[in-house]
């Protein structure tokens, strides 16, 4: 078992946190993990990426190579497009399709859905949307974590845990609007894919 | 004990600390800041007392810890690689009086320059300096080496250098504990005069390093970080080091090739022998300059071919990774798709609501009349004022170049030369340079940017805090000529107005716009309510 995953956004948009919650669900399984990240300049909201490598068996590379990546989890639409050299021929890129703008020649949205459109595996959703309707804005990171989940090889009950771990300090109701927004991004892509 | 899941940084931190560790000095800068952040926030490390607030610069870090070392205890010191730099004068001597306690330099070198301006190589600082390296390749490796690295510098009486890459800094993986060692207890040197450096002693000292060179040559084959497994391809043979393992062991199996791993150096005489020997061609795989493949060629590059970024096997700068491995290897790989069009570049930038912005704003509009090309600045965030829409700066060299650029420009003609640099590279290496400003009456403007922080960093504590006033006034800038400002919209119009009259000023003028940056505010406003809460 092996799941290679490019995480994909903008610095500030919170991606460690959704790579913080697999982490903890893989280490709980037993799992080994590898999880390389940027820190720095970038940070200063410039593009920013993670790549988070799981197995069963122990990881050689902190970098996944190129071409070989079973997901690409972008919460941003143009961010996951920049990783697709990573994608493998039969990876899934699951996307959030809420733009985050703040360079001066940011392309037309339609222009962005076009080229996603044309990735073979892909679920587009929007992310903010479906985190304010599972009862906090906030969430929309925790959504396409669930979004992405059916490509992932752990056990949803596991990413379930790791979500509580994540969020047990801030109190049982943080817990239960991440849980809840956790499964409303599963459900989109189950639905979807 | 569980496995802990930690950062390449972390793993050297819990080492340090479980390996007898009495005190970390350091100065913010990617990517080795997570080290001094993990023990600061270790309750393992306040319970046993550990040293652990940061440095003015990294020279003032290194020469702390040589003197926690004269002391005979355990001392880590920690920088990015262009810190070394600014430590140079105390690290190349710490390796001629020796150590007492166990003494650790961590460098974290930043191949490909994602957080730096050049990509140097630390490993040739410790060649120079004449002591061993230990490069680990994954985090577990980092934590035992560090973990070890004490008692082989007590042994050797030399400091030892750790050398990491941005990637291994910056990976988590889980890291499984060793015992915890007792720290040492406070003990002088047995020679009272080892630590002074006259010619007569140092001349001795030196002998002495000179003369411990084949012991540590002697360690690095005996040591165990060091392997050389045998292959199948009896042709091609590869020495790695660091991370460059990982991707080497990405695309190959165990027994594919003949591999020596150096983690510890002086490079091991023996296995390149043993190596060179059962191989036709060599392949070296390092991450950074092809140090490794520089000595084994040699200048007449006489023996069997030797592969890397030499011969253009491997390119010749930047960091690898698995692909550019595989390549050199001669395998086939899939390269994916390509990066559509529509992918526009996003380059990082300053916040909204960050100060830097009012500044740039306002000093764009007084420089003008006289004309671009005359600011010039240092590292820090404001650094980004280079990209649009600013396109405010001219220059950034190394920490402090602002102020002493400028001075030489005005002293070439250039008037009025404008300096812009941050308050914690201020009292990092600025306030020497304004001393010769004011020596000289230069006429020249220095902004000191004040956002009561270390902001690129990720928030450490800004050295002089509240004290950047006194601090111009005591080096001697005219107080009639030093403007503390509040970079808001509602203020440009007068902050333009200061600019343009201390502009016109033909001497030191210091101008300190003061706004806490909006990251720090943010964390801060968090842990103030997290703390109310708790009460």
């Amino acid at each position: 078992m092996k799941t290679d995953i490019i995480l994909a956004g903008v610095g500030g948009q919170g991606i460690l946190s959704i790579a913080a919650g697999i982490g903890l669900a893989a280490v709980k399984t037993g799992l080994y993990i590898k999880q390389a990240e940027v820190h720095g300049m970038s940070q200063r909201g410039g593009d920013v990426q993670s790549h988070l490598r799981i197995s069963d068996k122990p990881i050689s590379s902190d970098l996944i190579p190129q071409g070989k990546a079973h997901l690409i989890l972008s919460v941003e639409p143009m961010e996951g497009l920049r990783y697709l050299p990573f994608l493998s021929k039969d990876g899934w890129l699951v996307t959030n399709i809420t733009p985050f703008n703040n360079i001066a020649d940011y392309p037309q949205v339609d222009d962005i859905l076009k080229e996603i459109k044309k990735i073979p595996n892909h679920i587009a959703l929007d992310a903010d949307a479906i985190a304010k309707e599972a009862g906090s804005s906030r969430s929309s990171n925790i959504v396409m974590l669930g979004a992405a989940s059916p490509f992932i090889d752990i056990k949803f009950e596991a990413l379930e845990d790791g979500i509580r771990q994540l969020f047990g300090r801030k109190g049982e109701e943080v817990v239960e609007v991440n849980l809840k927004a956790l499964r409303a991004g599963r459900e989109f892509s189950q639905k979807n894919r | 004990m569980d496995k802990l899941l930690l950062l390449g940084d972390e793993a050297i931190a819990q080492g340090a600390i479980d390996g007898g560790l009495s005190g970390v000095y350091a100065y913010p800068g990617t990517p080795s800041t997570e080290i001094m952040e993990y023990v600061q926030a270790s309750k393992q490390a306040a319970e046993l007392g550990i040293h652990r607030q940061w440095s003015a610069n990294e020279k003032t870090a290194m020469e702390s810890a040589i003197g926690m070392s004269y002391a005979g205890k355990r001392a880590l010191v920690c920088f990015k690689h262009v810190g070394l730099n600014v430590a140079a004068d105390a690290f190349i001597n710490a390796s001629i009086t020796g150590v007492n306690g166990g003494l650790v330099v961590l460098c974290a070198d930043d191949p490909s320059m994602h957080s730096s301006q050049n990509e140097q190589d630390s490993r040739f600082y410790a060649k120079f300096a004449m002591i061993p390296i230990l490069e680990p390749s994954n985090q577990q490796e980092a934590y035992d080496m560090t973990y070890s690295a004490f008692e082989l510098s007590e042994r050797l009486s030399v400091p030892v250098m750790l050398r990491i890459t941005t990637r291994l800094a910056h990976s988590r993986s889980g890291v499984g504990r060793k015992e915890v060692k007792a720290q040492n207890g406070m003990r002088l040197p047995s020679d009272p005069r080892q630590f002074v450096l006259l010619p007569a002693i140092a001349r001795v000292n030196y002998k002495k390093l000179l003369n411990t060179q084949a012991l540590m040559n002697t360690l690095a084959e005996e040591s165990l970080f060091n392997t050389l497994s045998k292959g199948n391809n009896g042709k091609l043979g590869i020495i790695t080091a660091g991370i460059a393992y990982n991707y080497l062991m990405e695309n190959v199996a165990e027994g594919d090739y003949s591999v020596l791993k150096i983690s510890q150096y002086p490079i091991p005489s023996k296995q390149v022998r043993e190596l060179y020997e059962q191989c036709d061609e060599l392949l070296i795989l390092e991450e950074g300059y092809p140090i490794i493949e520089e000595m084994i060629k040699g200048f007449l590059n006489l023996g069997k071919p030797i592969h890397g970024r030499l011969d253009g096997t491997v390119p010749r700068d930047g960091e690898l990774n698995p692909a550019i491995v595989a390549k050199a290897l001669g395998m086939d790989l899939y390269e994916g798709m390509p990066i559509p069009e529509v992918v526009k570049k996003r380059p990082p930038s300053l916040c909204m609501g960050c100060g830097h912005r009012d500044v740039y704003l306002a000093l764009n509009e007084a420089v003008e009349e006289y004309g671009t090309g005359r600011v010039f600045a240092d590292i820090g965030c404001y650094t980004l004022g280079a990209l649009a829409p600013f396109n405010a700066i001219n220059s950034c060299v190394d920490m402090g170049a602002s102020i002493t650029m400028a001075k030489g420009a005005a002293d070439a003609g250039l008037v009025p030369a404008v300096a812009v640099i941050g308050d914690s590279t201020f009292t990092h290496s600025g306030m020497t340079g304004l001393l010769d400003a004011v020596n000289e009456n230069s006429p020249i403007t220095i902004i000191i940017s004040d956002n009561s922080t270390t902001g690129m960093t990720g928030g450490q504590p800004s050295s002089a805090f509240g004290r950047i006033v006194e601090i111009c006034k005591g080096i001697g800038v005219d107080p009639e000529h030093i403007h503390v400002m509040n970079p808001l919209k509602k203020f440009h119009e007068e902050n333009v107005q200061i600019m343009k009259k201390e502009l016109a000023y033909q001497g030191v003028s210091v101008l300190i716009p003061q706004r806490e940056c909006i990251q720090t505010f943010a964390r801060r406003k968090k842990a103030e309510k997290k703390a109310a809460g708790k009460n």
